[in-house]
C-alpha cells in the first residue's frame, strides 16, 4: 500500500518545529505501524537524510515507550493498542497519515516524535509506593485479599505509563495515571496505611508538573491502550478529598504531643 | 587467570545462612561514605538500587530508556517460582533447587541454585508487601500455577503481566528513594566504559543520550544489571535497545565472559511475518498448560488446522513425551518444533510454525474461563496476526529469548573485575544451560533484594578504597577513548545502517548458532563474522552528530559491539563438543535426537577472557561438581 | 510540621482536585437555584390569569432579608464558579502551549468539550434575563407588580423569545455534562450506579429545558396570553 506521512519534525528541545511529508510507496500491510516507519529511516539514511526519531523499546505493548498522535487519536486508531502493535492493516491504500508528538507542557520534546515523560517518575517517586523496605514483609499470604478487589488492583496497576492519556485529555491532564496509581496502592490491605498522603502527595506533585486540569471528558480512558476507566480517578478523587478534609495532620496521633 | 567462585563451606542448605554470618557487614554510619553506581533499572537494578539505597549507600543508578520503569523485565508475562508449597503438592526449596539444576542441565553452580531457591519465598512475600497484585483465589489466598519443566504448581502471576507488575514494585521502590534523596537518577543514560583504578572497578563512562555529553561517574563500586544479549541474533523476544554493551565493555576490561553460548529459545513465539519483521513477540509459556502443540502427519499438509482430522494430528511432544507432555522444558520445546518443520510439516507461511490449539481447552473449560486464563494473550495474538484464536489455533515458533551466559561471577556476584558486581541476566550464575520458565523473574529479584545487598558489603569493607576524583586521569582517559569511539563511528560516513548491518549478522548468527549447531557451521561463521566487522567499520552510515539525540549513533555502537561479541559466542560454541540445554550441537546427540552431554570434559564454565579484537580469547574453566543432584541424562519421558 | 486551619484550606483550595471541587459544589448549589426558579416559573401555567405567580413575586419581595440574602449567596457561588472556571482554564490552556495540527475525539462529547463555550454564553444570558425580567430596563413595558404580564409580554418578543430558548438549550448542554461531571469530581462513581447517573445527567438536564421552554413556547402559540 502506499501511504503519504505528515510528520512534526523537531531537532531538539528548544528548536522550531515544523510538519514535513514523507511517502511510503510500499508498506505491507501485515508491518507493525513501526516496522512501516523503520522501513522510512531506512530509506532517509540511504539518503543521507536525518532519520525520525520515535521512542520505542518492546514493541509488545508493555514498555509503555511508544506513542504518538496518530491522526488525532493518540496511539492511533484501534483502541486498547498501543503505537507499537498497531498494525497497517488499519489503514488503506492512498492513506494521508499526520504523526505529532505528545502535546503537553509538561512532557517537552526531546526530538521529532520523542517527548521526556520524567514529570510521571516525579508523581511515582512523591508518593507511588508502599513505604516498605526490603527484608521487613510478611508471610505473602498472612493477609488475605478478595479476588474482587486484587483484580481491581489490578486493572488500575496494569498502567504502563506511556502517557496517551495526558496526549488525549483536552486539557493535557494527568489524572488518569496518577489515579491508577493511587487507586492500585489505595486498594489494596498494604497500601492503606498510607492512603490518604498518597493521593494528597502525588495530586501535588501533578499540580507542580503543570499537568492540567481534569474536565471529565473522558477522553482519557478512551485513549487508553490498557482500557483503565476514569473510576479510578473518582476513586482518587475521593480519596484526595477526605484525605484533606478528615484525615489527621501529622504529629496529632496522640501520645502526650 | 584463577577462577575463585568463593563457594563457602559446609552443606549445601547451610551454606547460604552460614555466609550471610561471615561477610563483614558496613556500619550503618559509614554506609553513607560509600557510593554505589548501579546500572541498569530492570528487576535485578532497581531492586538493588533500591535496597542499598534503604541500607544508607548512596546509590547512582543508571538506565538508557526515558524512565527506569521500561526496563525489558516488564516484558515477562508468565510468572515467578517460589518454593512456597502453598498448593500442598509435594513443592520445596531442595525441590526448586533440583529442578533447577536438572533443568539447568547440570551447568550451572549447585550453591547459587540452592540460595536461589531459599530466598524465592522471601520474594513473594517482599512484592506482596509491596502491592504487587498477585492473581488470588477466591478465598484471598495466592493463586499458583504449573509452568514447563516442572510437575508442581509454584508459580506466582499476576494476570499475562508478571514482569510489568513485580517490575513496577522495584521502581516504585526505586522512586521512592529517590524521592527521599537517596537515589540519583540517570535516565537517558548509556554506559559506554567501566574506569578501572587500581585493578578495581571504581566508576563508568556514560553518554547522556539527549545532549550527547560524555562524562565521568565515580564511586566505589559498579553494579552492573544491564540484562542479556538475545538482540545478538537481531530478531528476538528481546526489547529493540536491549544490548550487550555494557557487559561487553566490562569484558574488554577484564571481566571474564561465561558460557556466552548459552542461548535461550523459547518455543512459543509469534512466527516471522516478513523481511521487514523487527522483532519476535512471545506468547507467555502458561499457554502450554491449557494448550496443545500439534503439526499435521503428513509432510506439507496445506489444508486449514479445522479441516485436518484428529487422526490425521501429530501432537508431538505428547507422543514423545508422554509424562511431561506439552509443559517439558523451553530447550525440549523448541527443538521438536524446529525438527517437525525440517521434517516438512511445518504450518503457516514458509512452513515454519506449529499450530498451539486450545480446541479441547475451550471445551473442556469453557470460552469464558480461558479468556479469565489468557484473554490478555489471546487478545496480543489477534492484533499481531489478524487471526481469532478462539476460533483457530494459535501458530508458534520458537525464537531467541533468554541468554544464561553473560559475565563470569563468583557466589558474592563479584566478576572478575574487583568492585564490578553483575547481577540478574547479565551474570551467568543460577541457570546453567537452559532456565526453566518463570525463574528469569526469581533470579533478578534474588540478585537485587536480597543477594547484593550483603556481598557488596563484604567487598566494601574488606577493601581499602581511596577517594578517586571524577576528573582523575584514568576518567579522563576513559571519557577519551569513549568519545573517540564515537567520533570514529561518525567518521566513516558510509553508505549502510546499523539495522542493515545488525539484521545480516543476525541472520548469521541464526542460521549458525541457533537452534541448532555443528562445527562446520559455526567455522563459516567466525568467518563471516570478522569480515562483516571489517565492513562496518569501512561502510557504516551514522546520520547526524554527536551532541544531539541520535538513535542510529546509539544503534551503530551497539551493532558495534554485538559484532566482537558474537565472534566470542560461536568460539563458545565450536569449543562445547556437547550438547546441553539450550546448545544443541547436531554432532553430539542421541539416536531419538536427544540433547547428549558430555559430564566427563565439559562439566566445566567457560569463562573467556578478552585479548584484543580479532584475537583468540583465552579459556579459563571452573570446574562443576555436583554435590546433591548427580547428573543423569535429563529425561521428560 | 504544623500547619494551620488556613493553610491546609488554602493549599487543599489551590490544588486541581480542589478547584474541581469548588466547580462541583458551587455547580450544584446553582443547579439547585435553577430547579427552585423553575418551579416558581412553572406557576404560570396555573389557569388563574397569573394570581398564582404574582402572589409568589409578592412574597419573595415582601421578605428582603430573605430575598438578598439568596441574591448574595447566589452571586456568591456564581462569581466562585465563574473565577474557579477561568482559574483552571488558564491552567489547562497553559498545560498544552502547542497545540495539535489534527485532533479527533473518541469520547470527549460535544458538551464536555464546550464548557467554556455554554458557560460565558449563559453568564451574559442571566446579564439580559436579570435586565429583562428582574430590572426591567430592556423590557418593553416592565411592571414592578405584575410578574404574569412581564412574562407575557416579554416573550410576545420573538427575539426575546428565541433568545431565550437558545440560552435554556446552552443550559440543558452544560448541565448534561455538568450533573455526571459533579459527581465524578465529589468522587460518586460505582459500576452499580454510574449507567443510571449518566443517563440520569441527560434526562433531568432535558427535562429544566423542556420545563423553561414550555413557557416561552406556550406564550408564543397562545396558549398564555
Amino acid at each position: 500500500m502506499k501511504l503519504k506521512l505528515h510528520i512534526w519534525r523537531q531537532k531538539g528541545p528548544k528548536a522550531q518545529g515544523k510538519m514535513v511529508t514523507y511517502e511510503v510507496p510500499d508498506a505491507s500491510e501485515h508491518m507493525s505501524f513501526l516496522e512501516m516507519l523503520d522501513v522510512l529511516n531506512e530509506r532517509l539514511i540511504e539518503k543521507g537524510e536525518d532519520p525520525v526519531a520515535f521512542d520505542h523499546d518492546c514493541r509488545e505493548g508493555i514498555c509503555g515507550m511508544c506513542g504518538f498522535v496518530i491522526n488525532g487519536l493518540p496511539h492511533g486508531p484501534k483502541q486498547a493498542t498501543t503505537t507499537c502493535q498497531l498494525h497497517m492493516r488499519s489503514f488503506k491504500d492512498g492513506d494521508e497519515i499526520t504523526l505529532e508528538p505528545w502535546r503537553a507542557g509538561s512532557f517537552p520534546i526531546v526530538k521529532d516524535l520523542a517527548v521526556d515523560r520524567g514529570a510521571f517518575d516525579r508523581v511515582i517517586a512523591a508518593g507511588g509506593f508502599v513505604s516498605v523496605n526490603t527484608g521487613a514483609a510478611q508471610d505473602g499470604n498472612a493477609i488475605p485479599i478478595s479476588k474482587t478487589i486484587a483484580d481491581l488492583a489490578m486493572d488500575a496497576a496494569a498502567c504502563i505509563g506511556c502517557g496517551a492519556c495526558v496526549a488525549a485529555c483536552p486539557n493535557a491532564a494527568a489524572m488518569l495515571f496518577v489515579a491508577a496509581k493511587v487507586s492500585h496502592l489505595n486498594l489494596l490491605p498494604q497500601g492503606k496505611p498510607e492512603k490518604y498522603a498518597r493521593a494528597r502527595n502525588m495530586v501535588a506533585q501533578m499540580d507542580k508538573e503543570g499537568f492540567g486540569n481534569c474536565t471529565n471528558a473522558r477522553e482519557c480512558e478512551a485513549a487508553c491502550p490498557k482500557t483503565i476507566g476514569v473510576e479510578f480517578i473518582a476513586r482518587m478523587n475521593r480519596d484526595f478529598l477526605t484525605g484533606s478534609l478528615f484525615d489527621r495532620p501529622e504529629g496529632t496521633g496522640g501520645g502526650g504531643a | 587467570m584463577e577462577l575463585k567462585a568463593n563457594i563457602p563451606s559446609g552443606p549445601m542448605e547451610q551454606k547460604w545462612e552460614k555466609h550471610r554470618f561471615d561477610v563483614k557487614l558496613v556500619n550503618p554510619a559509614n554506609k553513607r561514605k560509600y557510593t554505589v553506581l548501579v546500572v541498569g533499572t530492570g528487576l535485578a537494578g532497581a531492586s538493588a538500587a533500591a535496597s542499598l539505597a534503604e541500607l544508607g549507600y548512596k546509590v547512582k543508578a543508571y538506565c538508557f530508556q526515558d524512565s527506569p520503569r521500561r526496563a525489558h523485565s516488564i516484558a515477562a508475562q508468565g510468572g515467578i517460582n517460589a518454593a512456597k508449597n502453598y498448593c500442598n503438592d509435594g513443592d520445596s526449596v531442595h525441590r526448586l533447587f533440583y529442578d533447577t539444576v536438572k533443568g539447568g542441565d547440570y551447568r550451572a553452580r549447585e550453591a547459587n541454585v540452592h540460595r536461589l531457591a531459599e530466598i524465592s519465598v522471601n520474594i513473594i512475600d517482599q512484592c506482596v508487601a509491596q502491592g504487587v497484585p498477585f492473581a488470588r483465589e477466591y478465598g484471598g489466598l495466592l493463586a499458583n500455577r504449573s509452568f514447563g519443566g516442572t510437575q508442581v504448581s509454584r508459580t506466582f502471576y499476576a494476570r499475562g503481566q508478571t514482569g510489568q507488575q513485580l517490575l513496577l514494585g522495584a521502581y516504585q521502590a526505586l522512586e521512592r528513594q529517590i524521592g527521599l534523596g537517596a537515589v540519583e537518577m540517570y535516565p537517558r543514560t548509556e554506559m559506554l566504559d567501566v574506569i578501572l583504578v587500581n585493578g578495581a572497578a571504581r566508576g563508568i563512562v556514560t553518554r547522556n543520550l539527549v545532549t550527547g555529553k560524555i562524562e565521568s561517574h565515580v564511586g566505589d563500586a559498579v553494579c552492573l544489571a544491564t540484562g542479556g544479549y538475545g538482540n545478538l541474533f537481531f530478531l528476538s523476544t528481546n526489547a529493540k535497545q536491549c544490548n550487550v554493551t555494557a557487559i561487553w565493555r566490562a569484558h574488554r576490561k577484564g571481566a571474564c565472559f561465561a558460557n556466552p553460548c548459552f542461548t535461550q529459545i523459547h518455543p512459543t513465539c509469534i512466527p516471522v511475518s516478513g523481511d521487514y519483521q523487527s522483532k519476535l513477540t512471545l506468547m507467555s509459556e502458561s499457554l502450554r498448560n491449557d494448550g496443545r502443540i500439534w503439526v499435521p502427519q503428513q509432510k506439507g499438509d496445506k489444508r486449514a488446522a479445522s479441516q485436518i482430522p484428529e487422526g490425521e494430528r501429530d501432537y508431538y511432544l505428547e507422543r514423545r513425551y508422554p509424562s511431561f507432555g506439552n509443559l517439558v522444558p523451553r530447550d525440549v520445546a523448541s527443538r521438536a518444533a524446529k525438527a517437525a518443520c525440517d521434517e516438512g510439516r511445518g504450518v503457516g507461511p514458509g512452513g515454519l510454525g506449529v499450530y498451539l490449539d486450545f480446541g479441547d481447552a475451550i471445551k473442556r473449560l469453557g470460552e469464558n474461563n480461558v479468556r479469565d486464563k489468557y484473554g490478555n494473550l489471546f487478545e496480543m495474538y489477534e492484533r499481531i496476526t489478524d487471526e481469532d484464536p478462539y476460533k483457530q489455533p494459535m501458530r508458534i515458533y520458537p525464537a531467541i529469548h533468554y541468554t544464561m551466559g553473560g559475565l563470569w561471577v563468583d557466589y558474592n556476584l563479584q566478576s572478575t573485575i574487583p568492585g564490578l558486581f553483575v547481577l540478574g541476566e547479565a551474570n551467568f550464575s543460577d541457570h546453567g544451560a537452559n532456565r526453566l520458565g518463570a525463574s528469569a523473574l526469581m533470579q533478578g529479584l534474588a540478585d537485587g533484594y536480597f543477594i547484593i545487598p550483603y556481598t557488596i558489603g563484604h567487598y566494601l569493607a574488606n577493601s581499602k578504597l581511596d577517594k578517586v576524583a571524577p576528573d582523575d586521569p584514568v576518567s579522563k582517559a576513559a571519557v577519551g577513548e569513549a568519545a573517540d569511539r564515537i567520533n570514529k563511528l561518525l567518521a566513516v560516513k558510509g553508505k549502510r545502517s546499523p539495522d542493515s548491518f545488525h539484521r545480516e549478522l543476525g541472520k548469521v548468527m541464526w542460521d549458525n548458532c541457533g537452534m541448532g549447531r555443528n562445527a562446520a557451521g559455526l567455522q563459516k561463521a567466525l568467518q563471516r563474522i570478522p569480515e562483516l566487522r571489517e565492513e562496518f567499520w569501512k561502510n557504516i552510515a551514522v546520520t547526524g552528530s554527536g551532541d544531539e539525540f541520535n538513535q542510529q549513533l546509539e544503534k551503530a555502537g551497539r551493532v558495534a559491539d554485538f559484532l566482537e561479541f558474537g565472534e566470542l559466542t560461536c568460539t563458545d560454541a565450536l569449543h562445547r563438543n556437547e550438547s546441553c540445554g539450550g546448545h544443541f550441537r547436531e554432532e553430539y546427540q542421541t539416536p531419538e535426537g536427544e540433547a547428549k552431554r558430555d559430564d566427563e570434559n565439559f562439566a566445566y564454565v567457560a569463562a573467556w577472557e578478552w585479548k584484543g579484537v580479532g584475537e583468540k580469547p583465552v579459556l579459563n574453566k571452573e570446574p562443576l561438581n555436583f554435590e546433591i543432584v548427580h547428573p543423569t541424562q535429563r529425561s521428560y519421558k | 510540621m504544623g500547619c494551620s486551619t488556613g493553610c491546609w484550606v488554602w493549599s487543599l483550595l489551590n490544588s486541581s482536585i480542589g478547584k474541581k471541587t469548588v466547580m462541583a459544589i458551587t455547580g450544584l448549589a446553582l443547579f439547585g437555584f435553577v430547579v427552585a426558579h423553575l418551579v416558581g416559573n412553572l406557576q404560570v401555567f396555573i389557569p388563574d390569569d397569573g394570581k398564582s405567580i404574582n402572589a409568589y413575586g409578592h412574597l419573595l419581595k415582601s421578605k428582603p432579608a430573605l430575598i438578598w440574602t439568596a441574591r448574595l449567596t447566589l452571586l456568591a457561588l456564581l462569581f466562585a464558579h465563574v473565577i474557579t472556571a477561568i482559574r483552571l482554564s488558564l491552567e489547562n490552556n497553559a498545560a498544552r502551549p502547542v497545540g495539535y495540527q489534527v485532533k479527533n475525539w473518541r469520547e470527549a462529547s460535544y458538551a464536555s468539550r464546550t464548557m467554556m463555550i455554554s458557560g460565558p454564553l449563559i453568564f451574559l444570558y442571566v446579564v439580559y434575563h436579570l435586565l429583562h425580567f428582574t430590572v426591567g430596563v430592556v423590557h418593553p413595558k416592565f411592571d414592578h407588580e405584575d410578574v404574569y404580564r412581564n412574562v407575557i409580554l416579554g416573550f410576545q418578543s420573538t427575539p426575546a423569545a428565541l433568545v431565550y430558548i437558545a440560552a435554556m438549550l446552552m443550559l440543558a448542554t452544560h448541565l448534561r455534562h455538568g450533573l455526571w461531571s459533579l459527581c465524578q469530581t465529589l468522587g460518586i462513581n460505582h459500576p452499580k450506579y454510574t449507567p443510571a447517573l449518566k443517563a440520569g445527567s441527560t434526562v433531568v438536564a432535558a427535562a429544566i429545558a423542556v420545563g423553561y421552554i414550555s413557557i416561552p413556547v406556550s406564550v408564543m402559540i397562545g396558549i398564555l396570553k
